[in-house]
């Protein structure tokens, strides 16, 4: 009739593609805000990292002989390419999508052996890697160039920018806000005068500034990590951790000396901490599994930020930081370890008094 | 009362509607398969031969060893069938059992009934709720007069009676709670006395209002019970798990509650002990839930112990074929190859689960989201175990604490995968403790033969030790001789 299986017989009503889905979903204000903001090229962009993502994925899957259908529908990979496009330039050139993309499935993910086995996030090794790669193209920074605006380009003419490397003549291209700081800062100047025109909590908070396709609209980002929030796809201990530590660390700081370190605000609403913090650093696979262990994992990237950041040779630290916590996970995941129920911390049966014990 | 919380668990759906139908009872079926082995420990000794005639309570099998319990006659009737027959088990395998033809008169055996049980010797408690062969009926059906015997050593301080019922579907202590809500406080009355002092905590979960209400309604006036109101959350019906919850104390690893003062007892078993006591009679009969969407509609059923499952679904109406046939609650319950097994003392609910109720998803890789470390009630790390016990390493899931595991499920619950760790971990518990049963009886072997070669090199010693005795007392005796002959012939 029936045949025997092992409990439990019922179900919470999740699986990983509902996961995946649900970070879509989260990422899709920040995304379309993006696309918008930066045109057809951006859109280009986009298009060629899912693409290239799920090629990847499938002729990796094919090569190691796996079942391919259902791994490609689970949305890993495609989410993979999505994070990656929204971190990099928004008019990089096709090859730095495919090949950033292809990297990120075949040498980040499947070399490792798939999904879950894999010790860093793809995407944000794939970006480290054409950062030092090729910097040329990935700091090529356009300014806004929204897509009702005269100056944006039209479909055809980004298929040019996009595949031809043709230079547009009205983009206009420019540091982001934490390259310009760090520069100015660099040159000895205050950090209120190092600020630029545009500067103002409702431009960094928005987004309309240049920067990366999906990182500018800290807001929309923020929205969507609250989307993640209540839908319990993440727990809040390493957003959390990572955006208070970077904002205690940079307010000790500024209060110390306001001429040379940023403000916490600052920090906080600029580059990829937001992406970071509520999409990159919570990766399922590359962060620790124990609340404990997150909470170090969060602090522990948050300080990073802010180190690489105001000390370090990049204006930005988010990817690095990541990656290098993702390195620190496996360490983590083994030395903090949840108390086991009836024993105490270090594993010894629990002892109670004889007091305690007649209560 | 100030309640604690324990860590991890999960929040499954309720399905509870059965809570809204009273307790029916089933009419006796035409023959009834009662199992020797329904408890925690050796099997009842058949005590009837085919084609006796037995009254209903009447001893069908009794206990043997410590740890064991008697099993009495449902109904009265002829006995026309001893053998191995299908019962739950989890192997699946065929146990002792002793079919019964009811004769429809359903005659009760006359027993001895106390006048007051507050007035009787707590040793005689402890004795008659074993001849009357009552077990935990949470589900563990270990032996409960050996809970109310150990206990009276020790000092035992809180009896916590468990209507936790976090089970979903089961509402079968719901309903006893709130439609014998005397009896069971008489029988936990009767627990108190057995252990001479302390107090007793009746924890419901929150999710059971009408049952709180009854409970507390027959405590009032006895000032050493009260009722605890626990958040519903899976699994606090389970021992340790409650125990954190009223007491705030975990058990500790490797010990039993009396170690820190505390005992268990389901209220259902309250109930049974009220009718052992005030009444002398058996457990032959519980009350079980029967419920999933393959049933026409859910039921509490008050069925004669040994009913076949076949038999209650068709009294109850089925509606489909089910999916999953269940004896048990959806989290922990036993999954039945067929309908042809008996009730046993320890089935809280029979359900028959249609396929859009039961999992069938295919298991995909881990994405170590670390929902199974929250969720485990043991802090326990699933996904490290089960990475080990997925490639047999023993040793490594040992290491990650997989004994530990109370199999609660509540892992396999939340897990986006859908790896069926549970599976995982019952394998390598069974493997481990095979081990070491393995390694203490060769330890056994080892030292036997060491005990062997230290005796016989001790008798060789002594047997050494003798001959040299005897050489030095002949050669002593010799020139004695030779000494007394020369002192003779100077």
């Amino acid at each position: 009739m029936t045949v025997p299986v092992t409990s439990p017989h019922i179900h919470a009503p999740l699986s990983v593609q509902r996961m995946m889905i649900d970070v879509m979903v989260a990422l899709l204000p920040a995304t379309a805000y993006g696309v918008w903001l930066f045109g057809w090229p951006a859109f280009n962009l986009l298009v060629l990292c899912l693409a290239t993502a799920l090629a990847s994925e499938a002729a990796a899957l094919t090569i190691a002989g796996k079942p391919i259908t259902r791994p490609l529908t689970d949305g890993s990979a495609a989410l993979t390419g999505w994070l990656l496009a929204l971190s990099l330039p928004p008019w990089a050139p096709w090859w730095i999508a495919v090949m950033g993309s292809a990297f990120a499935i075949i040498v980040g993910k499947h070399l490792f052996g798939g999904i879950g086995q894999n010790i860093f996030n793809p995407a944000m090794l794939a970006r480290v890697a054409l950062l030092i790669s090729f910097p040329v193209e990935l700091t090529f920074w356009v300014a806004p160039h929204p897509l009702n605006s005269p100056t944006s380009p039209g479909f055809v003419e980004s298929l040019g920018i996009t595949f031809m490397g043709v230079s547009n003549p009205d983009a206009i291209s420019g540091a982001t806000l934490l390259g310009h700081v760090k520069t100015e800062l660099g040159r000895g100047v205050e950090f209120a005068q190092a600020l630029p025109d545009y500067y103002s909590f409702s431009a960094i908070g928005l987004g309309n500034i240049s920067g990366s396709l999906g990182e500018t609209s800290a807001l929309l980002l923020l929205l969507g990590g609250v989307y993640l929030l209540a839908r319990r796809i993440i727990s809040w201990h390493i957003p959390a951790t990572m955006l208070a530590t970077l904002a205690l660390l940079a307010g000790v700081m500024h209060e110390i000396n306001p001429a040379r370190f940023a403000d916490p605000l600052y920090h906080l609403l600029s580059g990829g901490v937001m992406l970071g913090a509520f999409f990159i650093a919570t990766d399922l696979v590359t962060s620790p599994g124990t609340s404990r262990g997150q909470l170090i994992y969060g602090a522990a990237i948050g300080f990073l930020v802010y180190v690489i950041r105001t000390f370090g040779g990049y204006p930005e630290g988010v990817a690095f930081a990541v990656l290098f916590m993702n390195a620190m996970t496996p360490l983590i995941d083994h030395y903090l370890r949840p108390r086991i129920y009836g024993r105490d911390r270090s594993g010894k049966p629990l002892a109670y008094t004889h007091e305690e014990r007649r209560q | 009362m100030k309640l604690f919380r324990f860590r991890g668990g999960v929040h499954p759906e309720g399905r509870k509607e059965s809570a809204a139908l009273p307790i029916i009872k089933m009419p006796l079926p035409k023959r009834l398969r009662v199992p020797m082995q329904q408890h925690i420990g050796a099997p009842a000794e058949p005590v009837v031969r085919v084609g006796q005639y037995v009254l209903k309570g009447q001893l069908l099998g009794s206990a043997v060893g410590a740890i064991s319990a008697p099993v009495h006659a449902p109904t009265s009737g002829t006995v026309v069938e001893m053998g191995m027959l299908p019962a739950p088990h989890p192997s699946g395998l065929p146990t002792f059992c002793i079919v019964i033809e009811p004769d429809g008169k359903d005659q009760w055996e006359e027993f001895p009934v106390p006048r007051d049980p507050q007035e009787m010797p707590s040793e005689i408690i402890a004795e008659r709720v074993a001849a009357a062969g009552v077990v935990g009926l949470g589900g563990a059906t270990f032996p409960s007069a050996v809970k109310l015997g150990a206990a009276n050593s020790r000092h035992i301080h809180t009896i916590i009676i468990n209507g936790g019922e976090c089970e979903p579907y089961l509402t079968c202590d719901d309903r006893l709670m709130r439609e014998r809500a005397d009896e069971v406080i008489d029988g936990v009355r009767i627990i108190l006395h057995a252990m001479r002092w302390g107090r007793a905590v009746i924890a419901i979960e929150d999710n059971k209002p009408e049952a709180i209400a009854a409970m507390t309604a027959a405590a009032r006036g006895y000032g050493n019970i009260e009722v605890a109101v626990v958040p519903a959350r899976y699994p606090a019906g389970s021992e340790k798990q409650l125990i954190v919850n009223v007491t705030g104390r975990e058990v500790p690893a490797g010990a039993l509650p009396a170690s820190i003062g505390v005992l268990m007892h389901n209220v259902g078993t309250a109930y049974a002990i009220h009718q052992a006591i005030r009444y002398g009679r058996p457990l032959v009969s519980r009350i079980v839930t029967v419920a999933g969407d393959a049933m026409r509609e859910p039921r509490n059923v008050e069925v004669p112990i040994g009913t076949l499952v076949s038999d209650l679904l068709e009294f109850c109406g089925i509606r489909e074929e089910p999916a999953r046939l269940l004896m048990g609650g959806p989290m922990m319950g036993m999954s039945l190859s067929h309908a042809d097994v008996p009730v046993i003392k320890g089935t809280s609910g029979v359900l028959a689960m249609a396929r859009h109720e039961v999992t069938t998803s295919e298991t995909t890789p881990c994405v170590r989201c670390g929902r199974c470390v929250s969720a485990c009630p043991a802090g326990l790390v699933p996904l490290e175990m089960a990475a080990r016990a997925r490639h047999d390493d023993m040793k490594g899931a040992e290491e990650w604490g997989v004994m530990e595991c109370i199999a609660c499920g509540s892992c396999s619950y939340v897990c986006p995968s859908h790896i069926p760790l549970v599976q995982y971990f019952n394998y390598s518990k069974g493997k481990i403790a095979l081990e070491r049963e393995r390694t203490r009886k060769n330890n056994e072997t080892r030292q036997l033969i060491e005990a062997r070669r230290v005796r016989v090199e001790r008798e060789e010693a002594e047997k050494k030790a003798r001959a040299a005795e005897k050489a030095r007392a002949r050669a002593a005796a010799k020139q004695a001789a030779a000494q007394q002959t020369e002192e003779v012939t100077p």
